[in-house]
Order: structure tokens, then C-alpha cells, then sequence
């Protein structure tokens, strides 16, 4: 099975340890990876803000770069939800776009959807607590959400408990937004840095050890005030505990 | 003034904030008990959703069919084309009448419209008799909510407004004194009012009918006594069929306030022997939403306030940061339809998590219709340099890769070594409150394509 590897940008450059922990961990599942070098950002920032005209070249890019995958591969909800669910009305008429769509996969969702993973073998006796990324959650269904009255599921959190020895934090608010979203994160930074204290100390009250979620976005807003705050909470992207780090 | 700006003063005092995100949390997990509670919850959202849409895509024919049956119950129809003229047709029939009090239940079209000020300039007397709309008129201050209009203020404000308004104790905070006192204090006012106004939140365009729902009983107090009631609705209030009237009344009070129904949901089928009822059908930019594509599903609104209450931003904000009459996610996506210019900043106010469209009854796509708002206001040239300039750089840089990387390189190599007062300061938003990631030596990329050439 040929994937290719989607990065987001601020993983390439600022997090390259959760792109080699989503490397290790599809490697340990035998799939190939490839790495196309050309790719820079998929153009969410710039579409969140309107700016359409700066999108498009890059929706175009993406689309030129990974067409000629079987898979395609993302530790990120947000970026993959912007591929599958925002390329529309870059891309509508170019064919060979709604098989992209098709085969563009989240980590999480790569696993349990296309290569039917049940358990992931190996511990980690902590104490996790599992931020739910809006764009994986309600955009991509990667869980269900609390407002939904519908079947409870969670792919990100049956991986993690096919784990040994792995404990949940659980928080009073299970799918609370942590305010980075984005240029959000800048724009309205009081309410942005709020919302992230607070989903803190929720984690806090539930005793969370490791904050872990699919998005490393949401979690570079959060360490970002954990660490100025100096907080006892560690944070870790989804893919660096699946493929075994401690 | 920008909403981060409002929000921000707002955050200021962070008690407040947390006792605000704290209520109306509250009423969302009140809503969630309610919804979860009926198997057939997301079948009624579909079914709510369907019947808005059959409604919009046959808005005047429907309306017409409403005004025809209205008028063989009694009922007097006008037609309002925007705020100015439903204001004159609502001055004109209480001038005929020579009323000069007014007990107005609750109606978000009037506040739309600024009937309040508009009928006070005429010398009438409006008095708002939803308890909490009560508390903001006596404060002078605008509802911060649509179903909860006084949620921003704490029973230590009620205790302050009522001591100056209404003469209770000083310092009283007990709810139930402050109640009381309104009560009597509102009992007075239904027993002299010469005219009652309401909203309307349902019409029937079938019967001819409509119906007002309250907890409080203030609508049909107030329209009981006078020989007038005046109903003021949008025109996206319509719902075709009797039978579907179940349907909205089963999702309404669960969304809104987590009760299974509201306490009272009054019909109104035609006038009372001797009195008079009028209908004030409002377009006032309805039409034009109608007229999008993009936005028209909004008319789908039932003003349940489902989507501020679960809202983290307007939560942690409150409804006044909006300066709109309607605020939260709707607001942020009717508003700009009225004034893009004066509005611009609303479909930013939103972190994009998309906890609205899961919450909304009638399945708008709330946040969707926010981000489109985004492009629609970049198209019109209303986005401000601030947030235009950073993404036009950005959008440079991400087109070409070789400088993309390049860029990349020099900031990892740089900003590790730069002292803290040039990487914290005034221009960088982030790190007001945030640090920075720690910048690695090398790039996921250099990482990448070292492993596989050892």
C-alpha cells in the first residue's frame, strides 16, 4: 500500500517529531510512505480569512502534488477536513478531485477505516486526556459529538485504549472548542487564550498526565499556555503515543 | 468597534466571564438531557429542516395564503417592506386607537426594528413585560441575548436596577423578593395598558393562525385586558400546515432552555368579540437573504438561542460584544447582510468549531455560513489590512516552495537566539498570554530525508 505523506506546514517546521512518530507508526504497519518534497501549506488559513484568491493556487498545488496516490495521509483533522469538505469550490471541476477526496484519510480514521486496525500493540501507563479537535470531530466524524443525539464512537480513543495500561482523564466538557482556531487564535486572542485556560483546568480537575489529540494546532495553543502558566500537564500529539514513545 | 475588541473588555473582568460561560453552559446541558432524551431527536431536526426549507422556496405564496386566511378570522394584515415602515403602520394604528400604554411582550423583529424608541418619541408609553427584557428596559441597555435578554446581569445588578427603578431594599439579591416586586410592578402595568403588542412564533399560513410562545404568561396578560393586540413577525416565521406546528414546538423549548415545552404556547385564531387584531408582516432584507443561495437557509431560524448558549466564544464574550440586535452565531451571519461594512468583524468572531450547526434545531450550518460570510466580505474589500496583509505574505511564501523552506530554515535558526523582549512583545498577539513552540534545529523534511539516506 503507497501513501502519501500530507504534513501540515507547522508540523514540518515547528513539530518534526509528530511527523516522524505518524512515519514510524505507518511503517510499523507496513505501509510505504512517501513524502512528497513540493508540498508547503494546503491553504486553510488564508480560506478561514476569505482570501479565496490565495487559496486557490494552493488548493491547485495539493491537488497536482498528491493525485497520484492510492492513500493520502494527514496527522491532522483540520488540515484533511479542509481538503475533503473546503476544495470544493477550488476544485469542483477537475477531474480526478473526487477521488482525492476519497482517499484522503486523517491518521486516526487511516487506521480503523481503510486498515481496519484493531489494537495497537504496546503501553503507556498514563493518565491521557483526549482534547477532541473541532475539524476531526465535527467536521470529519471522527467521534460522535455531544450535541448529536446519536451512537457513541471514537476512533482516536479506540485506538488509545487498545493500549496496555492506558488510563482516561474524564472531563466535564467532552468536546468544548480550546480556541485556537487559527488566525482566531490572533484576532481575538482574549476570548482564544480563555477558552484554552479553561479547557486546561478542566484537564486539570480530571487529572489529565498527557494531553494528546489529532490536531497538533490545538495542541501548540494549549502548551503554549501550559507553559507560561506552568502547568504539570505534558502534551503529546496522538501519533507520537501510538508509535510508542513514552 | 471590532468584536475581539468588545470581547476583550468583556474578558477583563474574568469572574463575570466564567460566571457567564458557566450559565449558559448550564442551559446547553439542560438542552443535551432534553435532547437525548427523544429517540426520534434528529429525525425532528431533519423533519424542522425540511419543512423550512418546502416554507422559504414558497415564501409568497404561503404568504398569501396566510394573509387570505388571517383576514377571514378578523384578522387586519399590513405589510412592512423594512424597520421604518412597520414603526409607522404599529404608530398609526395605536394613534387611531389613542393609546398611550403599550404592554409589549417579547418580540426580537421589535428590537430589530427600534420600535420601543420610536413609539416613545410619539409619547407612548412601551413597557416590556418579559421579565427579563423588563430588566435590561429599566437598566436603558440593550437585550445581550434572545431568549435569555438579562443573562449578562447577576442578581446583585437586578438588586441595583430594581432599588432605582422599582424602590425594593437595598442590596436585595433574593430572587424570589426581586420577582415578586417586578411581578407587582408588571401587574400594574398590564391592568392599564391600552394596547398589547407580541411577536409572533409560529403563523400558520393554513389557518390563518398564530402562535406566541412564554414561560411567563406576559403575552397573554398583556394582550388579554386591552381591546388591541398588534402581532409583529418576520416573514420567515411561516410554517405551512397545522401539522407541523408539533414539530417546532417539540424542538423550541428543548433547544432553548431544556424544558420539553414552553409553559405557555398561546394560539391566536382571529380577534376577540369587540377588539381588534392586527398582523404586521416585516420584510426588512428578508427578501434579500431569501435571494442567496449561500444565506437563505438562515430564514430557517426559530429563535431558540441554542447556538448562543453553546457557543465558546459568545459565551465567554456576551451578546453585547456583538452590537447587533440579534448576536451569537445567527447574528454574526444575519447582521452582515444588513450592514457587511459595519458588521465585517462577526464571521470572525468564531473559532470555526462548528458546535452551532451540531446544536441548531433546524440544521442550519451555521458555521459554514460564517466562513462563506468570510469570502463574501473579502470579495466586497472589507477585510482589514490586519488580518488581509499577513495571509497575502503567507500566500507568497506557500506557493513557492524553495522559499517556503528557506524561510523556515532562517526563523529555526534565528528566533531561538533572539532576546525575549524582541520575540514578546506588543505586535506579537500570540504571545500575550502564549509562548512560542520551541524551534527545532531541523525541519520534519531535513529529518525525513536524513533517516532515509542513512
Amino acid at each position: 500500500m503507497q501513501v502519501g505523506l500530507f504534513i501540515p506546514c507547522y508540523i514540518d517546521q515547528l513539530y518534526p517529531q509528530v511527523g516522524m512518530a505518524t512515519v514510524r507508526l505507518l511503517e510499523k504497519l507496513d505501509v510505504t510512505i512517501e513524502y512528497p518534497e513540493e508540498q508547503t501549506c494546503c491553504g486553510q488559513p488564508m480560506a478561514n480569512t476569505g482570501l479565496t484568491e490565495e487559496t486557490a493556487p494552493l488548493a491547485r498545488k495539493f491537488f497536482d502534488i498528491f493525485e497520484k496516490y492510492e492513500y493520502v495521509v494527514c496527522p491532522s483533522g483540520s488540515c484533511t477536513a479542509m481538503v475533503r469538505h473546503h476544495y470544493e469550490e477550488y476544485l469542483a471541476n477537475v477531474s480526478g478531485f473526487d477521488e482525492l477526496k476519497k482517499k484522503t484519510f486523517e491518521l486516526c480514521e487511516f487506521l480503523t477505516d481503510v486498515l481496519k486496525v484493531d489494537k495497537i500493540e504496546g503501553r503507556f501507563p498514563h493518565r491521557v486526556g483526549l482534547h477532541q479537535s473541532c475539524h476531526g470531530l465535527r467536521e470529519l466524524r471522527l467521534a460522535s459529538s455531544s450535541e448529536v443525539n446519536g451512537p457513541s464512537f471514537n476512533k482516536a480513543r479506540r485506538l488509545l485504549e487498545s493500549l496496555d495500561e492506558i488510563e482516561f482523564a474524564e472531563l466535564s466538557r467532552p468536546d468544548e472548542c480550546c480556541g485556537f482556531g487559527g488566525t482566531f487564535a490572533v484576532n481575538e486572542e482574549a476570548v482564544s487564550c480563555m477558552m484554552g485556560l479553561d479547557r486546561i483546568h478542566d484537564h486539570e480537575q480530571a487529572k489529565t498526565e498527557v494531553l494528546t489529540a489529532n490536531d497538533m494546532s490545538c495542541l501548540m495553543h494549549l502548551q503554549g499556555l501550559i507553559r507560561r502558566n506552568n502547568k504539570q500537564i505534558r502534551v503529546m500529539h496522538i501519533a507520537e503515543i501510538l508509535a510508542g514513545e513514552s | 468597534m471590532s468584536h475581539a475588541t468588545q470581547a476583550a473588555k468583556f474578558v477583563e473582568d474574568q469572574d463575570r466571564a466564567h460566571w457567564h460561560d458557566q450559565a449558559l453552559w448550564f442551559v446547553r446541558a439542560k438542552r443535551d438531557r432534553m435532547a437525548t432524551s427523544l429517540p426520534e431527536w434528529e429525525t425532528l431536526r431533519e423533519k424542522a429542516s425540511q419543512i423550512k426549507a418546502y416554507t422559504m422556496s414558497h415564501l409568497a405564496d404561503l404568504l398569501e395564503q396566510f394573509e387570505r386566511n388571517a383576514t377571514k378570522l378578523g384578522v387586519q394584515v399590513h405589510w412592512a417592506r423594512n424597520a421604518a415602515e412597520h414603526n409607522e403602520i404599529v404608530h398609526n394604528i395605536l394613534f387611531r386607537h389613542d393609546v398611550h400604554k403599550v404592554a409589549k411582550s417579547k418580540s426580537m423583529l421589535t428590537e430589530e426594528c427600534h420600535l420601543n424608541p420610536y413609539l416613545e418619541r410619539h409619547g407612548i408609553e412601551v413597557v416590556d413585560t418579559d421579565l427579563g427584557e423588563r430588566i435590561v428596559q429599566l437598566n436603558n441597555e440593550p437585550p445581550s441575548h434572545i431568549v435569555l435578554p438579562a443573562i449578562h446581569r447577576k442578581k446583585e445588578d437586578v438588586g441595583e436596577i430594581f432599588h432605582r427603578y422599582l424602590n425594593t431594599e437595598e442590596g436585595a439579591t433574593d430572587p424570589e423578593y426581586l420577582a415578586e416586586a417586578a411581578r407587582a410592578h408588571l401587574r400594574d402595568k398590564f391592568m392599564n395598558a391600552d394596547a398589547g403588542i407580541t411577536g409572533v412564533n409560529f403563523a400558520i399560513a393554513e389557518t390563518g393562525g398564530f402562535v406566541v410562545c412564554t414561560n411567563e404568561g406576559n403575552a397573554d396578560l398583556g394582550v388579554s385586558l386591552p381591546k388591541l393586540h398588534i402581532a409583529c413577525m418576520g416573514i420567515e416565521k411561516l410554517i405551512p400546515r397545522a401539522a407541523d406546528l408539533g414539530v417546532f414546538l417539540r424542538l423550541l423549548a428543548r433547544s432553548a432552555t431544556g424544558q420539553p415545552i414552553t409553559t405557555y404556547s398561546s394560539h391566536f385564531h382571529g380577534p376577540r368579540e369587540g377588539c381588534e387584531l392586527h398582523i404586521v408582516l416585516v420584510d426588512n432584507g428578508r427578501s434579500e437573504i431569501l435571494g442567496s443561495d449561500d444565506f437563505r437557509r438562515s430564514l430557517n431560524c426559530i429563535r431558540c438561542g441554542a447556538c448562543m448558549n453553546t457557543c465558546p466564544v459568545y459565551r465567554r464574550s456576551g451578546g453585547h460584544s456583538y452590537q447587533t440586535t440579534v448576536p451569537g452565531p445567527i447574528g454574526s451571519i444575519l447582521a452582515p447582510a444588513r450592514d457587511a461594512n459595519a458588521h465585517n468583524s462577526l464571521p470572525y468572531a468564531c473559532s470555526l468549531c462548528g458546535s452551532c450547526t451540531d446544536v441548531c434545531p433546524v440544521k442550519i450550518d451555521l458555521h459554514h455560513q460564517l466562513l462563506t460570510w468570510r469570502r463574501e466580505i473579502a470579495v466586497r474589500g472589507l477585510v482589514p489590512l490586519s488580518k488581509r496583509f499577513p495571509m497575502r505574505i503567507a500566500g507568497v511564501v506557500f506557493r513557492r516552495p524553495w522559499l517556503y523552506r528557506w524561510l523556515g530554515g532562517l526563523a529555526r535558526a534565528i528566533v531561538p537566539w533572539l532576546p525575549r523582549f524582541l520575540v514578546y512583545n506588543r505586535l506579537n498577539a500570540w504571545g500575550r498570554q502564549r509562548e512560542l513552540p520551541n524551534f527545532p534545529k531541523k525541519s520534519f523534511r531535513q529529518t525525513f530525508r536524513d533517516r532515509n539516506e542513512q
